[in-house]
């Protein structure tokens, strides 16, 4: 077991609780910097995938997974984020200011959607913003002029300062400070006020009132910030793939998102990245899977995707909690070991009284 | 000036009026209580000040102040703190982060700086929590600074609850019910706690109460309330003598015996 | 120009009350067992699928097949419930999301992979295949009349069940306060179980019934995608709200398809249901919750 002693209150605003944490993640940051020596180019690309997707969900985890505001309409400012960027720099903006750009326009986006859907809640919010996403999703089909429509945008490799960053092993990298710096940025936000606003809302709405909290100003707040990290991965991924068009922000990206930060854990930054892994790693289990499969289920076109809702049941079964919430647990056992109580997290199975009328 | 005035104010949910002009004034540093039976509009009171009902007639002013309109989240920013009936804390946060949350109406900085973590951000971390932590003294929280509000037994929620409202650094204090559900030891610390935060912080408080001893120890003076309507208001030994206060407690019939 | 508005209503009225339907049985579970069924769409797939799968390969006529695809529905919900959902009560209401996520993906999937189903579109007779009745210079089709009758007589059933049957109170019991009902001794478990039964035999009956329009395929639970925000816009705690929200969607995308420019037919629902939140955040006739302290 550790203890905790502190003795000055800069030790307790610290971005890490104990000082061995920090050794940890800096040791992960050098694993990840070396990555590109040891992995093939198509892992590398899946390990850029899961940078870009773990950004998304850090904005989501922001946005649901501390201020408790379903969204089901992600995707839509995944691909403001996209096209913003794929435009501003075809347009012959710098990539170092189309990135940010990205994030701004989907972060003004979502303070415009955000404000009048903002005292909805539960499922009604969540239905919100999946017809918001729908919206977006036809304003992009339909404003050929700006957007291509349905024929797709071709976008340029970003290209910063004299580096252009057209291989994988530098996409990696870009990916990878971007990730680092969001994952920063929101940690900052998390033990501050603000962050704390946020989880106040989630928590309770008539004592964050109480405190003086601006109901409408912070869930309008992290509306923003989240679409903002969103629409700053949407950017990352026009770049990767060089073509985009409206198919590939689908009311499917946006419960892939949700997924992700759910199965991730709901409630952690922690979340957001191991959602992300999940997601990328998933497919490629399955392909490995298939192999011991008889023939015929082998061939089916449908398999992977069964399998993939299958996996996610299984999971959220034997996990409700997420994966970040098996390694909190997991860490505690250890942490406690030998005096480890067996039931520490049963949870009670319990009705709920319902408070409709 | 009177600290504080509740001027005729009424309030009707359906066909029930649930206050009917009710007037009280409180005092500067005074401990005022509202007491009356379950479903007399006590709480009601309090969510009114709080804004969340809106008033159909009357008028809250403090410090000669209209506090009638004002949006829910500007009563905190007004310098009106409040705990709740059934606890309303933050159950997923740890207790420190429950009191740093009281002296959300402090904070001077803004996203951009937060997302920076600047020097003036650090700086209001510290005097949060220096300031949560003079809480945590009064209080004897201590030993659950660090722990999940929703592990914590009722009585220490409720103290929570109670430090979370005095970090606020308040000029008037609501507290509703604060001494339900806890047991002798607890309530005699929570009369000694009144008292401190009267003298040594000045902090004025409106209470309601059902604990009769409790109630007759603390307050300055006290209001009796029933249906909506004032029965009685002055100091604690008039109003509990008084004879429609007696009836709405006892019955009639207890004070027809009392003669 | 009569003709065309009248036709193009009875359509979208007609395709409402499929939505209707399948709303029907989400907000059933929603009130009973607080859990939002993302799958209550691909039980309208695999209905349709069923029912293609009696009248085609085993020769079912038309209402014995409706009958037997609403029992076998019946029973495929009572098994979800018993094997998956069960054990997920006391969990936060997210985890079962995502597992009803899963579940919706899985089906979907599934299916395509079942011989003689697979991804292709089928079709299938029934009695109402080109039909018509005509009425001066009124043309309307049996087959979206049909729905709107089975639709009203299935309705005018489940409103006798809850109000007048034993098993229907308790299940309306339950919806408001599943400890109290439990203390009063009714099983919850059980009311569980026939809440999922019910609604998923109303999925399975919106499939069969919207089979002869848009045919059978594995994409149909995108059309009970439609259906969230039917049950949405007339309250998430109110049963004749989903019907209502189901008609109203319907109805707007019928005319926003003829009347208005390509591609607003697919938006023309959402933007009423944003309008209409904004303005009365607990959709048309839901109750509004505020928190009592």
């Amino acid at each position: 077991m550790r203890f905790l002693m502190r003795t000055a209150y800069q030790q307790d605003i610290r971005l890490f609780k104990y000082g061995s944490t920090l050794g940890w993640y800096v040791a992960l940051v050098a694993g990840c910097l070396l990555m590109p020596l040891i992995l093939d180019e198509y892992l590398l690309s899946q390990m850029t995938f899961i940078c870009m997707y773990a950004i998304a969900a850090v904005g989501l985890m922001l946005l649901t997974g501390y201020t408790g505001q379903v969204s089901m309409g992600h995707a839509a400012f995944f691909a403001i984020g996209s096209y913003t960027s794929a435009i501003l720099t075809s347009k012959g903006v710098p990539f170092l200011l189309a990135l940010p750009a990205a994030g701004v326009m989907a972060a003004l986006v979502g303070v415009v959607i955000g404000r009048p859907i903002l005292h909805l809640t539960g499922m009604y919010l969540a239905i919100a913003t999946m017809g918001f996403a729908f919206i977006v999703d036809e304003v992009l089909v339909r404003w050929e002029s700006l957007t291509r429509g349905n024929m797709g945008f071709y976008v340029d490799p970003p290209v910063i300062g004299p580096w252009v960053l057209d291989t994988e092993t530098r996409f990696y990298y870009l990916s990878l400070i971007v990730l680092i710096l969001t994952l920063f940025a929101a940690r900052n936000v998390l033990r501050s006020p603000t962050g704390r606003a946020m989880i106040a809302i989630r928590d309770s709405e008539v004592a964050a009132e109480a405190m003086g909290i601006n109901l409408a100003q912070f869930k309008t707040i992290a509306f923003a910030l989240s679409a903002f990290f969103t629409g700053i991965a949407g950017s990352l991924y026009a770049h990767k793939l060089f073509f985009i068009n409206p198919e590939s922000y689908t009311i499917f990206l946006s419960v892939e998102l949700l997924a992700m930060v759910i199965i991730g854990g709901l409630g952690s930054l922690h979340g957001a990245v191991f959602g992300a892994a999940f997601f990328i790693f998933l497919p490629q289990i399955i392909i490995m899977t298939k192999d011991y499969l008889p023939t015929y289920v082998q061939n089916q076109t449908g398999l992977e995707s069964a399998f993939f809702g299958l996996l996610i049941v299984l999971v959220m079964l034997f996990e409700p909690m997420g994966i970040y919430g098996r390694w909190l647990k997991t860490r505690f056992y250890f942490e406690m070991f030998p005096l480890y109580k067996k039931d520490s997290f049963k949870r009670e199975k319990k009705y709920q009284k319902a408070e409709r009328h | 000036m009177t600290f504080f005035k509740a001027q005729e104010i009424s309030i009707s949910f359906g066909g029930l009026k649930a206050l009917d002009r009710v007037s009280f004034e409180i005092g500067q540093g005074e401990i005022f209580s509202i007491i009356g039976p379950n479903g007399a509009g006590k709480t009601t009171i309090f969510n009114c000040i709080n804004r969340f009902y809106d008033l159909d007639q009357g008028m809250l002013l403090l410090e000669d102040r209209d506090i009638s309109n004002i949006k829910p989240h500007a009563v905190a920013e007004a310098g009106i703190a409040r705990t709740f009936q059934n606890i309303e804390l933050f159950k997923n946060a740890t207790v420190l982060e429950n009191l740093i949350l009281g002296r959300h109406r402090h904070r001077r900085s803004s996203v951009l700086t937060e997302i920076f973590f600047s020097k003036s951000v650090r700086r209001q971390e510290i005097e949060c929590r220096e300031k949560a932590e003079a809480v945590i003294d009064l209080l004897d929280l201590e030993a659950y600074r660090e722990q999940r509000v929703l592990n914590l037994p009722y009585g220490v929620q409720k103290t929570v609850e109670l430090g979370r409202a005095l970090a606020m650094d308040p000029k008037l204090l609501l507290l509703d019910e604060p001494s339900s559900g806890l047991n002798v030891e607890e309530t005699e610390d929570l009369s000694f706690w009144m008292s401190d935060i009267k003298e040594d912080l000045g902090i004025t408080i409106l209470l309601v109460e059902h604990n009769m001893h409790f109630v007759q120890q603390v307050s300055d003076h006290l209001m009796a309330l029933d249906f909506g309507q004032v029965l009685a208001q002055g100091p604690p030994a008039d109003v509990l003598n008084h004879p429609e206060v007696m009836q709405a407690y006892l019955g009639e019939e207890c004070v027809a015996a009392q003669g | 120009m009569l003709n065309e508005i009248l036709q193009t209503i009875l359509t979208g009225i007609s395709i409402g009350c499929v939505y209707g339907l399948v709303a029907l049985g989400f907000v059933l579970i929603f009130k009973a067992t607080e859990v939002i069924n993302f799958a209550q769409g691909e039980l309208l797939m695999l209905g349709a699928f069923i029912s293609y799968s009696l009248i085609t390969m085993l020769n079912f006529p038309y209402w014995a097949a409706m009958l037997t695809t609403m029992v076998v529905m019946g029973l495929v919900g009572a098994l979800l419930e018993r094997t998956v959902l069960r054990s997920l009560v006391g969990e936060p209401v997210y985890a079962i999301v995502i597992v009803t996520i899963g579940l919706a993906f899985f089906f979907r999937s599934a299916v395509s992979m079942i011989p003689g189903w697979g991804t292709d579109t089928h079709g299938f007779r029934t009695p109402f295949t080109e039909q018509f009745i005509r009425s001066g210079n009124l043309v309307i089709s049996w087959e979206y009349m049909a729905i709107i009758l089975i639709t009203s007589v299935l309705i005018a059933l489940l409103f006798t069940f809850f109000r007048y049957t034993r098993a229907g109170t308790a299940m309306r019991a339950t919806s408001q306060n599943q400890l109290a009902a439990v203390y009063m001794g009714i099983s919850v478990t059980r009311v569980f179980s026939l809440t999922w039964t019910i609604a998923a035999a109303l999925g399975g009956i919106g499939g069969i019934l919207l089979a002869p329009i848009t045919f059978v395929h594995m994409n149909m639970g995108f059309i009970g995608l439609k259906a969230f925000p039917a049950a949405v816009l007339g309250g998430m705690g109110s049963l004749p709200g989903a019907i209502v929200g189901g008609l109203i969607i319907g109805v707007t995308e019928s005319l926003a398809g003829i009347y208005l420019p390509e591609g607003w037919k697919d938006i023309a629902a959402w933007i009423i249901l944003i309008g209409v939140l904004i303005v009365r955040p607990q959709g048309l006739f839901g109750v509004k919750e505020k928190k009592k302290v």
